[in-house]
Formats: structure tokens, sequence, C-alpha cells
């Protein structure tokens, strides 16, 4: 990074000098500015929402090379924020996609692609070489292994996260700065925190984020301006605000504390406490005494049966598609509208593919209900086994 | 006086989707103690079942960690702003699976 000598940076050719000009022109990058952002190389964990703006704008200022970790396949509902995917790309791997459209916006840039997911056997090796890591992912194991990676390795962690219309940025794991588990130190357990429930995002939400990220990886391989170090930004999309909240080292931290207690790599999926992945209810998984499928609970409703069907979904997603005869109760209300549900009739909650209703369900059961089922795969294998003529989203 | 506590995104179905909640106390811990009762559903997100402050919800004073003040005992002045912070992890929200 910064400790690069002069005479160790690349040089631009004169094509790279017209390319760059208006970098070239300014003081605060400047030539050797330009030299140090060529010499650069930045890790993007996941090519998605925060990952697609963020390795534009890093391609086309001219940073070096630019690596990508992405085991996903583009989708249509990707194409309403993930920039670096078109229409043309639904199918193909976001990697694919990703090198394609970074080698045409900059054939100088060397594209390093991974297609793995991340993993605590995987993390070091990946990151070697890196001088900076781009954290967009999606979920909290991840999250804890990029931060603790990050700080093991000396190499420091521009951050992002969205949800809705919000979103947060630092940069994590510098020499002296706090890291992620300084301002979090503990994971919240899975379903506690309202997550997916109110899920979605603005599509335009994750290119400031995720741009915000790219910035401050520019300024930490040119060493100008006042990175995002110990701040914690916080956007409002909705309000347009942008507040800043101080960030402390905690010299308790486990990981980057004066004691350390994590010195490599841990079970992250453990230390979350997620005892199975969520693709268990996919396909293929085994259906437990408290599952029904789509074609069972069919079958149920054509015999005569009648199950009260509880859906647990947002308005939103009731407005996309629905069972019929169906009652929605958004999971976030079901604990102060519980008392609507009939007593002596089984019930059947969905949701989109499972997760909420299984919460529902373990809810239900604390006030009292007996014969509570959930249904397997919710709405998308309810469309894909029974009813086809409804969308998916 | 009033202060105001603001409300992430990920809580506000609690607080009948308002994004900031007026409250009145003379510290932290009197101001989120007049929210939960306010709000009764916030309860179980904010505190644990022994009434602790869980140690994911970060809430800041102003711009301060009130882990880094007196805590839930740090004092509070007319307009001092209270703003719950919690972890989220979503990069690309493709994960409604769960």
């Amino acid at each position: 990074m910064t400790s690069a000598t002069d005479v160790d940076l690349p040089t631009l050719d004169a094509e790279e000098i017209k390319r760059y000009s208006r970098h070239l022109i300014m003081p605060e990058v400047g030539m050797d500015g330009q030299r140090k952002i060529k010499a650069g190389s930045v890790l993007c964990i996941g090519a998605g929402g925060l990952g697609s703006p963020a390795a534009m704008y890093l391609a086309a200022a001219g940073v070096g090379r630019i690596g990508i970790v992405d085991f996903d396949v583009v989708d249509y509902s990707n194409l309403q924020r993930q920039l670096l995917h078109t229409t043309n790309d639904v199918g193909r791997t976001k990697l694919e996609s990703a090198k394609n459209k970074i080698n045409a916006l900059n054939p100088h840039v060397q594209v390093e692609t991974y297609e793995e997911a991340l993993s605590s056997d995987n993390a070091m090796r990946l990151f070697k070489g890196y001088d900076v890591i781009l954290d967009g992912t999606d979920n909290f194991p991840t999250r804890y292994l990029v931060n603790d990676a990050c700080v093991l390795m000396g190499i420091p962690n521009a951050y992002g996260s969205i949800f809705r219309f919000e979103g947060q940025a630092s940069v994590f794991a510098t020499k002296d700065g706090p890291c992620y588990r300084c301002l979090y130190p503990e994971p919240p357990p899975p379903g506690l925190v309202p997550s997916c429930a109110e899920g979605g995002v603005l599509g335009v939400l994750p290119g400031v984020i995720g741009v915000i990220q790219a910035t401050e990886s520019i300024k930490l391989l040119t060493g100008i301006g006042q990175p995002l170090i110990g701040r914690f930004l916080i956007y409002d999309a909705l309000n347009m605000k942008f507040r800043e909240l101080k960030l402390r080292k905690d010299p308790d931290c486990p990981v980057c504390g004066t004691h350390p207690t994590v010195t490599k790599l841990i079970d992250y999926d453990q230390f979350c406490g997620i005892v199975q992945p969520a693709q268990d209810h996919s396909a293929g998984a085994t259906v437990s005494a408290t599952e029904i499928t789509p074609v069972e609970l069919k079958k149920k409703l054509d015999t005569g049966e009648t199950p009260f069907i509880l859906d647990v979904r947002e308005p939103n997603e009731y407005q996309i598609n629905k069972i019929p005869g169906s009652t929605l109760i958004p999971l976030g209300e079901l604990p102060r509208r519980y008392q609507e549900l009939p007593r002596d009739r089984q019930i059947v909650a969905h949701c989109k593919m499972g997760g909420r209703s299984a919460k529902a369900q373990d809810f239900l059961k604390t006030v009292g209900f007996t014969d509570v089922l959930n249904l397997k795969g919710g709405i998308l294998e309810w469309v894909d086994k029974v009813d086809p003529s409804q969308p998916k989203y | 006086m009033p202060n105001t506590i603001h409300i992430p995104t990920p809580l506000r179905p609690f607080t009948d989707k308002k994004e900031s909640v007026e409250v009145s106390g003379a510290t932290v811990g009197e101001l989120l103690k007049d929210l939960t009762t306010r709000h009764d559903g916030l309860k179980k997100h904010l505190y644990t079942d022994e009434g602790r402050l869980r140690n994911f919800v970060n809430v800041y004073l102003n711009d301060e960690d009130i882990r880094y003040l007196q805590k839930e005992q740090t004092p509070v002045k007319p307009g001092d702003q209270l703003s719950i912070v919690p972890s989220v992890a979503g990069g690309s929200s493709d994960d409604l699976r769960n």
C-alpha cells in the first residue's frame, strides 16, 4: 500500500494516462496516487448489491487487481440493484458476469475470481496478498469470519451493510482502529432481531453504501484523506440523513484487544448459534413430524380437510402470491394477534421459504397451540409443486 | 422536556413503524424503560430475561456509545438524543430465505 517506494510502483502507459487524467490533474491523487491505485489490490467478498457498485468503481478507478469471491448465479431478482449483472446474464455465474463487465470497463485491471463459499478453511488463503478486503456479504457468520481473518492478517476491512433503506459503513481492522467485534462482540441469536421478515432493499441503497466502501478502499490504497476508522456511518435513504457514531477500540476485544482469546479462525456458524444451514428446508431435506409439504397440504384440502392456513409474510409479499383461503398475520404482529387464531383447528403456517413460519410455529407452541405444522419450502415450493400459475419472487 | 430515541429499521415493527419516539427520564436506562413501557413488544429485543441490555444492541447517547459512558446510569440532558443501533448483516438482501 502506501509503504511501496516510488521505484516499486508500476508506471502508466499513454492510454492509462488519458484514462485516468481526471485523477492525475488532482494534486491529492496525481501520478503518484494513481500508481498506488494501480499497485493496489482489493478483494470483494460477494458480487451482489454492495460488491457490484464497489467493484465497478474500483475497476474504473484503476485498481490493479480486483478479486471477487462468490458462488451465486445471476437471478432476475438481482437486477434491481446489482449493476454488474444485466438481463442477458441471468443464469450465468456472478463471477463470469462480473469479470466480463470489469474487463469491458477497464482491461488494465487484473480480475481474480474465486468460486467458493468463504469459510474458515479458505479465508486466509484467499485474503493473502490483498491490500483491502471489501465486505459485502449478507450474513452474520461471514461478517465475523471476514472481520477475524482481517484482524489476524492485518488487512483493513472496508465494511458495508444494508437493510431495507438503511445502510451502515465503517473501516475495521486497521492497525490501531477498532474491529467489527469491538462494535458488536456477539451476533444476535438467530430469529431475535427481525431480519428477513422485514426483508427487501431499496435498489439504490447498496449503490450508496457500496460506493462508500469503494471510496474508503481507494483512500486506504493511496493514503489520502481521513478514512472511516473509529467512526460508524449510518445512512437513512428515506429521510436522506447521514449520522456518524464514535467507535472505540475495545481493549477487551476477543480478537483485536490486548489479550486476545481468538487467535485463529473458529466455527462461525456455531458462534452465531446456527445449528443447521438455512438451505436444509429446501428440496431434498427430510420432512419432520412438524412439517407438511405443499403436495400433502393440497391433498388435505382436496379431501375436504380445513386446516387454518396462516401466512406470516408481509402484506407486500401477500400481494405477489398467496395460498387460497390463507390468513395473513405478519410474523412481527403475531405476538399481539395470535388470539385471532382458532384453537380447535390444525394450523399450517407458511412464509416465503419456511424460515419465518418455523419461528411462528415455535412462538405458537409457547402460547399453547399444539397442532401447528410448518409448510416445507414455503410459498415458493407451493408455486413450484402445486400452483405454477402464480408468480415467484 | 422529552428526549428523542431513534428507532432503527429492524425494530420499527415494534414501534408502530415510528422512526423515533419521544421519551422522558433522567438517565439512559430511564429513557429506555419509558420506551419499552410505551412499546411493550420491544422489550424482548432489547433486554434479556434477566432484564439486562442485550449485548448485540448498541445504544448511543448522541454520538457516543453508552458502554464508554456510565452505561444505563448515564445522565441525560434535555435535547440529548438516544440511538439504538443493532447489528445488520445484509449485503445483497438475497437472504429472504430465513
